[in-house]
């Protein structure tokens, strides 16, 4: 009798032979790992609310709603109040969302509607993305050397001339609204640029094939057909980079002068309530952590409201035009 | 759309002809914006090259040998450097991509390939994407909340803190690649009878490994240059770490405190650290971009 030939089919370990219970075994205890990471990140976020909440609520309990009402921030008299950092989080982000938003829409247009050869706006895209890889703080630096000195005669010569208008009503003394809010923006592009790309590129081309054909300009395709298909991503891109802005921390820690006021004018220093936790809290004692931490809250529950409601507008975007997800 | 109607008004009509006069207001106005969104453009990417003309000037002429390895100077005193926020930087990043990217992975294979569908599989997308947009300086009051507290300042609590950060992206970054495996690959993988574990392992990471470690990159990259939730967490140091238990330099704390104080020399480090740092996440960005070119 010869050697048989199908003798080795006989091991589990052959590649032609069927799973064992073995490899069954593995794979049920590898999908049980794998369902416990993707659990894991919605329980983190739910972890998180309840840490916060929870050392939050020593002084959510003392001062109630007076907190988000109250203006002082005083540690020796425990008065403790955040409607200045709110006005101040909601006014810088704002402006950024002005700026940061027309430029960054500008030059999603600019990337995505021929107005560049192919290669060359894929450089461009990478310089906006690099704008968005700088790291906050480094741009935090380079807004006090090299921002607000050049902000300044701008300031000086706005006040002077139009400082009846509130928005110009002070002098800029140094860190403030302006150079916060210019800095932000440039924070904020590379998002919004980003998303509205996505959007733009969503439009099927016949769209713009068939504008072109009833013999509009590029102009009024993109006026007339473009941007209003394209509405609800740019939506979506504008909330998001809201939300963006509302959170930054560092670089408006260095740039908007940490005063604790409410003012409309530009130049006037402000706060916010990522800047106020990250300047006060190295220093804080256990009572203003407790108010700091009821402050984490308010930021933590705006920023969460304004991005769930970008991503729900970005999520209806992308059903329009490619069915159910 | 379009509110041109070419019924009720015939001259209107003969204005809005196929034929293109150079002149015309349309023709003008899309001129005219053309200009401005050139201009915009060029306007926008200023700050780009303004950042790293003076990165390059200002933290060039600091960047010598002793920056890169003495400690930080006191007060008034000159010369000094930063290595020990380098090699804090580092350690406490390595801690974030050691607990995010295995955890981040686990669930993106189960996102993408386990159960896609399912009611968990929605929710913890959307969670991720959620946390994406998160103000990076609560995962800082987060980690305070959960760690220092309990075991004070350390380079273990900033690594948790930049690995709730690190997290989403490289969940959804991997989720994303793994979905662009072509059906046809794992259907045949499945013909052959491998079980579903080794269709995983032997076919869908391996393809999809470009975009994984694109994502991974990216997501380390922006762990290098976050600076707000290390205040709360690895707070700072004048010395070289010896154990991972107690506070930790970072570079971009470094940047934040010594940017405010009075004295140039001070300044100057700050510049310089900012150059290192920027490379860092450059360098980072770039290996994301290279390996991400070379898609399925």
């Amino acid at each position: 009798m010869a050697v048989n030939p199908f003798q080795h089919a006989d091991s589990a370990s052959s590649v032609s032979g069927p799973p064992s219970g073995g490899d069954y075994l593995a794979d049920s205890i590898f999908r049980i790992i794998a369902l416990s990471c993707a659990a894991l990140i919605v329980v983190l976020i739910l972890y998180i609310l309840w840490e916060i909440g929870g050392l939050a609520f020593p002084a959510m309990a003392q001062h109630g709603l007076s907190f988000v009402s109250g203006t002082t921030w005083n540690v020796g008299t425990q008065e403790f109040g955040v409607l200045p950092e709110i006005w101040g989080t909601l006014y810088s982000s704002f402006l950024a969302l002005i700026l940061g938003g027309t430029f960054g829409v500008a030059i999603a247009i600019f990337l995505t509607q021929d107005f560049i050869h192919a290669r060359l706006a894929a450089v461009f895209r990478t310089i906006v993305e690099l704008l968005a890889a700088i790291p906050s703080v480094v741009y935090g630096l380079w807004g006090i050397y090299v921002v607000i000195p050049m902000l300044r005669p701008v300031a000086e010569w706005l006040h002077s001339e139009l400082g009846f208008i509130p928005i110009f009503g002070t002098e800029l003394s140094g860190p403030g609204m302006a150079p916060a809010a210019l800095v932000l923006a440039i924070m904020i592009l590379p998002t919004v640029a980003a998303i509205t790309v996505d959007a733009f590129r969503r439009i099927p081309y016949k769209v713009k094939e068939a504008a072109y054909g009833m013999g509009t300009t590029r102009w009024e395709a993109i006026l007339k057909v473009m941007l209003p298909t394209a509405s609800s991503g740019i939506l979506a891109a504008l909330v998001l980079g809201f939300g963006r802005a509302l959170g930054e921390t560092m670089a408006l820690a260095m740039l908007i002068g940490n005063s604790n006021q409410i003012n409309l004018s530009l130049f006037a220093p402000a706060n916010t309530l990522a800047s106020l936790l990250a300047s006060s809290f190295p220093e804080a004692g256990q009572i203003e952590v407790q108010a700091l931490m009821y402050a984490a809250v308010v930021l933590l529950l705006i920023t969460l409201i304004v991005n769930i409601v970008g991503l729900g507008i970005q999520q209806y975007t992308v059903r329009k035009f490619e069915g159910k997800a | 759309m379009s509110d041109i109607d070419l019924t009720s008004r015939p001259q209107e009509s003969q204005r809005l002809s196929l034929e293109r006069r150079p002149f015309e207001l349309r023709a003008l106005t899309s001129g005219l914006l053309t200009g401005m969104t050139w201009g915009i453009a060029i306007l926008g990417s200023i700050p780009l090259f303004s950042v790293i003309i003076m990165l390059v000037a200002e933290g060039g002429a600091r960047l010598d040998i002793e920056a890169l390895t003495a400690l930080p100077p006191a007060g008034f005193e000159m010369g000094g450097g930063f290595a020990n926020a380098i090699i804090g930087t580092l350690v406490m990043v390595a801690i974030a991509a050691a607990i995010s990217i295995p955890i981040g992975l686990l669930a993106a294979i189960y996102l993408a390939i386990l159960d896609p569908h399912s009611p968990l599989a929605g929710t913890s997308r959307f969670v991720a994407k959620t946390l994406t947009g998160f103000p990076s300086i609560l995962a800082g009051v987060f980690t305070y909340a959960v760690l220092v507290i309990n075991f004070g300042y350390s380079a273990v609590a900033g690594g948790v803190a930049l690995a709730v950060l690190m997290l989403p992206t490289v969940v959804l970054a991997a989720e994303e690649s793994m979905k662009q495996v072509p059906q046809k690959m794992t259907d045949a993988a499945y013909g052959m009878g491998c079980t579903r574990s080794q269709v995983i392992w032997k076919v869908v990471l391996p393809t999809g490994l470009p975009g994984i470690l694109t994502g991974i990159m990216l997501a380390v990259a922006g762990a290098a240059g976050e600076s707000a939730p290390l205040l709360f967490t690895a707070l700072f140091s004048n010395y070289f770490m010896s154990e991972l238990m107690e506070p930790t330099a970072s570079l971009s704390i470094l940047i934040y405190n010594f940017s405010a104080m009075p004295f140039d020399n001070q300044i100057e480090l700050a510049w310089a650290a900012s150059l290192v740092l920027v490379l860092i996440v450059l360098v980072f960005n770039i290996l994301a971009r290279l390996i991400g070119q070379s898609k399925v």
